[in-house]
């Protein structure tokens, strides 16, 4: 243990909440729990889920990161903090006092966004764990059934891990029931009243194809196999429930990465500074801030391009804070970059767009006047969601054989396509049935194919 | 604020057991060429071994290897600057979770761990062992669970409590209150007393000798040597997984043969013609002096490119015939790596006549046989057993 007692940390931590208090900040009722290198690395193979179901994929995670620990690639974080209410965090055991009191401060910050920013709304987090440890429980009950057990869900898993990520992009669109689809197609497809009728041409009216299912191209791969195979057991149908579920809990942790950790790491900055350390404590708060914020040349920290955009944010406001208030509650990593990282921000920063040119990493445009937007945009690709590919349901019975019909978006980006290969196996296991997959491979529109006979590739 | 319950369970324990499976699968997969790797063959059985192994995948829809990213300068860039090297798509580049790409890492192993995961999947019996050899070496101890009596060192102090505690709840449950005062205590009883008890099987052990011969001629050179040594050591490797003493013979011969240490045996080349006979009377001599067949069990394998005098070759036959005899298993094999052509003036054509069932000549062509050609030679003597054609 460090240079602390459990008091001490109570001791600070009433402290720093009166600080929470004052500055406006508004974080779900908090436990710590003090763990040791090994239990933050058994936290972090899971996410920091407390109880969570069992599958292999977390114990590689877990070898992964103890083997990066250990060789000392990469250090542990200082601290994990959990979206539910009450919040958990995990505080390292070996850490300092100066180090604690960072962390506890840091913790409320990113407690502070969960509860207030828009897109954590869906996340339940008053039920969150509790549905997490049910969903466990259920999981260990397939395994441990004899006529499942493990040989079935492990694969089934493996599965559904393939295809979790994509599902709807946008939690403030509401998911409509198809019937409720149908309906939204047919009024849209009738042209608007339009009180100069008489002097335009008439709007043609294109009837939709009401017959499609589903009725609009769908985003949730896992509920929309589980709402329409119906070859699928109980619990297959179950799994998928789960494994969304968990997908849908993190998605916003992973769309607001870089807001969120700017904003944690602005709120314990100010804290900390509010709290008017002692000199030796200050001095110590110093070097760290700085290890945890600094810029990581050839790569992209963002603690420290969030931090230094609410930086510039916080120089607009006098006095007056409301602004940073209202952007954390509405803001994702797109928007708030693509409203707040300006040319100035880009050129201080640096920011270049880096492009792999045979064994090495070359920067291909840099954020100068003619090129910064282009710098933005690639930037605006490789955050959060952004960054998987989108595909979706866009007929569930293709050629009337109940093959299933998937689209990629094609935004300039390729998929990968072993990677595409067995990944369409995943969903082929899913589906039951064949699964084909339109996309585009250097510049030509082509239909993967996964059957019985295995995967195949076609120009469309 | 609270520390966290050491006393909590491992929960990331199963699922980690189940990596290390699904791990322990792939290498078994590509084992005849993880073994065939020159920095594995010749290593102390406790050093670690790297060897590549392609790490589990877990596959996703993901953009391929050429998707541009946006890093951050030192204030200077300039287009067209390097800023690095490509990374071998490293994990965790992005949230999308595994990087696509070749995920081969380099994995630490254990001689001893990769050595039985080699064999594992050979199902082997036991090889047959005459009932003078064994020796009741070893007591293996077991913890096998709880008795009420023991010895004071095995007494388990969590159970013993938990009984006093157990007895505690009973007593007050039937009284119905607490126990009067602090005074009033409920002291251990004998029957709180758990002991862990502990069971030792003894185990059956014997010795077995590994004799390698090889033809250090001047036809041998590096490649066939190589080649040599990885079936040498895959059956070094092995006898020692089946016996608790292993000691190891290097002959080398050309048209005279005599005893060399392992060094020698791989590194220093030699010259002139080739006398097969002259190994096998060493080999038989060593047999004589020092591993009587009715003390040892005898593994002999003799490594050559073939060339024999033709004068040498009823000599070489009948000193073949008495060292199958004697041995539990003789292996001939021949190392012909630009492939089979001189198939008839081998010696593999001599050795047809060598009718022992213990023998078993075969031929390597490059590295990539090493393996099946020693599952085929130990096949042999699997084959030798009554009791597996039986079970076949």
């Amino acid at each position: 243990m460090g240079d602390w007692t459990i008091a001490d940390l109570e001791d600070w931590d009433a402290r720093i909440r009166a600080k929470v208090e004052a500055f406006g900040l508004h974080p779900y009722p908090q436990d710590f729990e003090i763990s040791d290198a090994e239990e933050m690395l058994g936290y972090m193979a899971y996410s920091g889920i407390p109880s969570h179901y069992g599958h292999w994929s977390y114990g590689k995670a877990f070898e992964k990161l103890r083997t990066l620990y250990a060789h000392g690639v990469s250090g542990l974080p200082y601290e994990m903090v959990i979206n539910a209410n009450p919040s958990i965090a995990y505080l390292m055991r070996d850490n300092s006092l100066c180090l604690q009191i960072l962390t506890i401060a840091h913790v409320y910050g990113h407690s502070d966004f969960f509860r207030e920013n828009f897109y954590f709304r869906a996340t339940d987090a008053t039920n969150a764990l509790s549905s997490f440890r049910a969903a466990a429980r259920r999981v260990r009950g397939y395994v441990e059934d004899p006529s499942i057990g493990a040989e079935r869900v492990e694969p089934f898993l493996d599965a559904a891990h393939g295809l979790s990520l994509h599902i709807n992009r946008n939690p403030s669109v509401p998911r409509l029931r198809p019937g409720e689809e149908r309906e939204r197609l047919l009024r849209d497809a009738v042209a608007p009243p339009d009180p100069w009728a008489s002097l335009h041409q008439p709007h043609p009216v294109v009837m939709p194809d009401l017959q499609r299912n589903p009725p609009s191209p769908v985003d949730d791969l896992l509920l929309f196999v589980r709402d329409n195979n119906p070859y699928l057991s109980e619990w297959e149908r179950d799994l998928l429930t789960v494994v969304d579920a968990q997908a849908r809990y993190f998605q916003p942790q992973i769309d607001t990465k870089i807001m969120n950790e700017g904003w944690a790491s602005f709120w314990h900055r100010e804290i900390l500074r509010a709290l008017e350390l002692p000199p030796g404590l200050h001095l110590e708060f110093l070097v760290h801030h700085n290890q945890v914020v600094r810029p990581h040349p050839g790569g992209l920290n963002p603690y420290h391009l969030g931090l230094e955009i609410w930086d510039t944010l916080d120089a607009r406001c006098v006095g007056d804070r409301s602004l940073l208030f209202e952007v954390r509650r509405a803001e994702r990593d797109v928007s708030f970059l693509r409203r707040f990282l300006d040319a100035d921000l880009m050129r201080k920063l640096d920011l270049f767009e880096v492009d792999q040119r045979g064994e090495q990493r070359v920067a291909s445009k840099v954020s100068s006047e003619d090129d910064w937007e282009a710098v933005k945009a690639t930037l605006l690709q490789n955050v959060g969601s952004a960054t998987i590919p989108v595909i979706r349901v866009v007929d569930a019975d293709h050629g009337g054989s109940r093959t299933l019909l998937l689209h990629h978006d094609h935004d300039g980006r390729e998929l990968h396509l072993e990677y595409a290969e067995h990944t369409l196996a995943h969903a082929y296991r899913l589906w039951g049935r064949p699964v084909l997959l339109a996309t585009r491979l250097g510049n030509k529109e082509m239909l993967l194919r996964r059957d019985a006979e295995g995967f195949s590739a076609a120009p469309a | 604020m609270r520390t966290s319950d050491g006393e909590r369970s491992d929960r990331s324990a199963t699922d980690r057991k189940r990596h290390r499976e699904k791990l322990r699968a792939s290498i078994r997969e590509n084992i005849a060429d993880i073994i065939a790797e020159e920095a594995i063959i010749g290593r102390d059985r406790d050093r670690l071994v790297k060897i590549p192994i392609r790490g589990i995948r877990e596959f996703r829809f993901v953009f391929g290897d050429n998707t541009p990213g946006v890093a951050q300068g030192d204030g200077s860039t300039e287009p067209g600057d390097v800023v690095g090297q490509a990374q071998r798509s490293g994990p965790g580049t992005g949230p999308a979770g595994d990087a696509p790409g070749d995920e081969t890492y380099e994995t630490e192993i254990s001689l001893d761990e990769l050595t039985e995961i080699m064999f594992e999947d050979l199902e082997l019996p036991d090889l047959e062992r005459r009932a003078m050899r064994e020796i009741v070496s070893d007591h293996a101890a077991r913890r096998k669970g709880y008795r009420r009596v023991g010895i004071r060192i095995r007494l388990d102090k969590r159970r013993t409590a938990r009984e006093r505690i157990r007895r505690l709840v009973v007593h007050r449950g039937r009284t119905g209150n607490e126990l009067a005062s602090p005074e009033q205590r409920l002291p251990f009883h004998r029957e709180d007393l758990t002991f862990r008890h502990v069971t030792s099987t003894p185990r059956d052990d014997s010795n077995a000798v590994v004799i390698c011969i090889m033809d250090t001629s001047g036809s041998m050179d590096t490649l066939k040597k190589y080649l040599a040594r990885s079936f040498f050591f895959l059956l070094h490797r092995f006898i020692c997984t089946r016996y608790r003493a292993v000691e190891i013979v290097f002959i080398a011969h050309h048209t005279e043969a005599r005893e060399v240490s392992e060094d020698d045996f791989f590194h220093r080349g030699e010259s002139g013609g080739t006398m097969i006979s002259s190994g096998y009377r060493k080999a038989l001599e060593a047999i004589e002096t020092r591993y009587h067949p009715s003390l040892w069990n005898i593994y002999v394998f003799h490594c050559s490119d073939g060339d024999n005098f033709e004068s040498d070759n009823p000599s070489a036959l009948e000193c073949a015939t008495r060292l199958a005899a004697v041995a539990n298993l003789f292996g001939y094999g021949e190392i012909k790596p630009g492939g089979k052509r001189s198939y008839e003036s081998s010696m593999l054509h001599l050795f047809r006549r060598l009718d022992a069932s213990n023998f078993q000549a075969l031929v390597i062509t490059d590295r990539t046989e090493v393996w099946p050609a020693f599952r085929g030679f130990l096949a042999r003597d699997r084959a030798a057993l009554p009791s597996e054609e039986a079970r076949d």
